[in-house]
């Protein structure tokens, strides 16, 4: 089996000022489904076509910005052994007990040199996605919103990206796919990092500030379905930040836009894949603007400085 | 519908607002410029702007960004508050040289545009 170790993202968890402003948003909106809300007041959603039981949760909060983001890795066994690798390369980490989220096993957390808390956890309830493992009609009907597949990937911003690539690479057998490189023509303005088959599973960008979110990302299958949610976001007032577009770095097509405390968020479609026997895509200083915005070809002024 | 005179006195541009939006939204959708957009949704602060004259009422902003004695000294985010009355504000945002100096903190050049 060529899928083993650190498997795919497997929930975000995000602050937010207003609760119930943000549920009604996520739900109606995002088309999140709410599948829980525990006695400390974090309320859960996935996917509908995701199969475990959360992907996305959020917090009230004095403050928006990104409490953790998290990978599911095979099993527990890998769970131990990477544990371990952290702790060899030097990294502090702690342990969740099961339960202490609904539905997830026990959690591994440590922080990234660029202050970020990135949680490894091998279990987490199946749910299902509603339309089962035996004989499987073609997918779901009369679900609202924008309805994406699977929360895919994040983006978030700090100081030291090169550390976090390193660790990332090293310890946990991610490989980069994707770069852009600063005026030098060696320093790495922004890196995009995949553990599967996939153009990215995180990504970072050079940033004065540490922990800092740029956007989390959800996937969906067409990009008439990216046009799509471009108009379900007009219809319910939803501030877009840019898009519909395409990203050069990825090529995927997409929307960034903000939740309602502000805290960005993507959802996009297709784009590269990748194998770890592939050479890394690189982007130069001159034409970054192409890299993240492909069709205007420049940057807007928010891309490099709002972040939550 | 009421609506209120915004003067951004750092530039001069007044604007009206209709006492339903947020001075950021009133703003944008008259194509007007001066304060700047970031999020919209009071998280990320950028568009704090200091309020010099008239009265509003406001939603929640990030305690990151607005603290309490902002909030009561008028410093608040113009995505959040709403006029009831008009309006003189000052920007005190950050969004303006942000990039150069955040990319200058990298190691980065100071000399591209945005």
């Amino acid at each position: 089996m060529a899928m083993t170790g650190v498997l795919r993202p497997g929930h975000a968890v995000v602050r937010v000022l207003d609760l119930d402003e943000s549920v009604k948003f996520y739900t109606d909106v995002m088309g999140l489904k709410e599948t829980g809300r525990d006695k400390s007041g974090r309320v859960y959603f996935k996917c509908n076509e995701e199969h475990d039981h959360n992907s996305f949760v959020i917090r009230k909060a004095d403050s928006a910005g990104l409490d953790a983001f998290a990978f599911k890795v095979l099993n527990n066994a890998t769970l131990n052994e990477l544990e371990g690798k952290l702790k060899d390369y030097g990294v502090t980490t702690e342990r969740v007990p099961a339960g202490e989220m609904l539905e997830t096993g026990e959690r591994v957390r440590f922080k990234l040199p660029t202050e970020h808390v990135i949680e490894l956890y091998a279990q987490k309830t199946d749910v299902g996605n509603g339309i089962g493992y035996v004989n499987p009609e073609a997918f779901q009907e009369g679900l609202k919103g924008i309805n994406p597949l699977r929360m895919d990937h994040c983006l978030i911003y700090g100081p030291d990206i090169d550390a976090n690539r390193k660790l990332f690479e090293e310890v946990l057998g991610f490989g980069m796919v994707e770069h852009i490189l600063l005026e030098d023509g060696k320093t790495d303005l922004a890196t995009w990092l995949s553990c599967s088959h996939k153009a990215h599973d995180i990504a970072m960008v050079r940033h004065g500030e540490p922990a800092k979110l740029h956007h989390v990302s959800f996937l969906l299958e067409t990009w008439e379905q990216v046009l799509r949610a471009a108009d379900i976001m007009s219809m319910h007032r939803v501030s877009i930040d840019i898009g519909p577009t395409r990203h050069g770095v990825t090529r995927g097509t997409t929307i960034y836009f903000f939740d309602p405390s502000g805290n960005r968020m993507e959802t996009f479609c297709g784009g590269n894949y990748w194998y770890p026997d592939m050479p890394p895509i690189t982007w130069t200083w001159d034409e970054v603007g192409a890299g993240v915005f492909y069709h205007d070809r420049k940057l807007n002024e928010r891309f490099l400085s709002v972040v939550t | 519908m009421v609506r209120y005179d915004i003067l951004i006195e750092d530039t001069g541009e007044t604007y009206r607002c209709a006492e339903t939006r947020s001075l950021l939204e009133g703003m944008e959708a008259l194509g007007r410029k001066g304060i700047p957009v970031g999020c919209r949704n009071g998280g990320c602060g950028v568009c704090k702007v200091q309020v010099t004259e008239g009265s509003y009422v406001a939603r929640v902003m990030s305690r990151e960004h607005v603290s309490e004695e902002d909030e009561r000294e008028g410093r608040v985010l113009a995505c959040r508050v709403r006029p009831t009355s008009d309006v003189h504000l000052t920007v005190i945002g950050k969004m303006k040289k942000s990039v150069v100096r955040r990319v200058e903190t990298a190691g980065a050049p100071t000399s591209h545009s945005t």
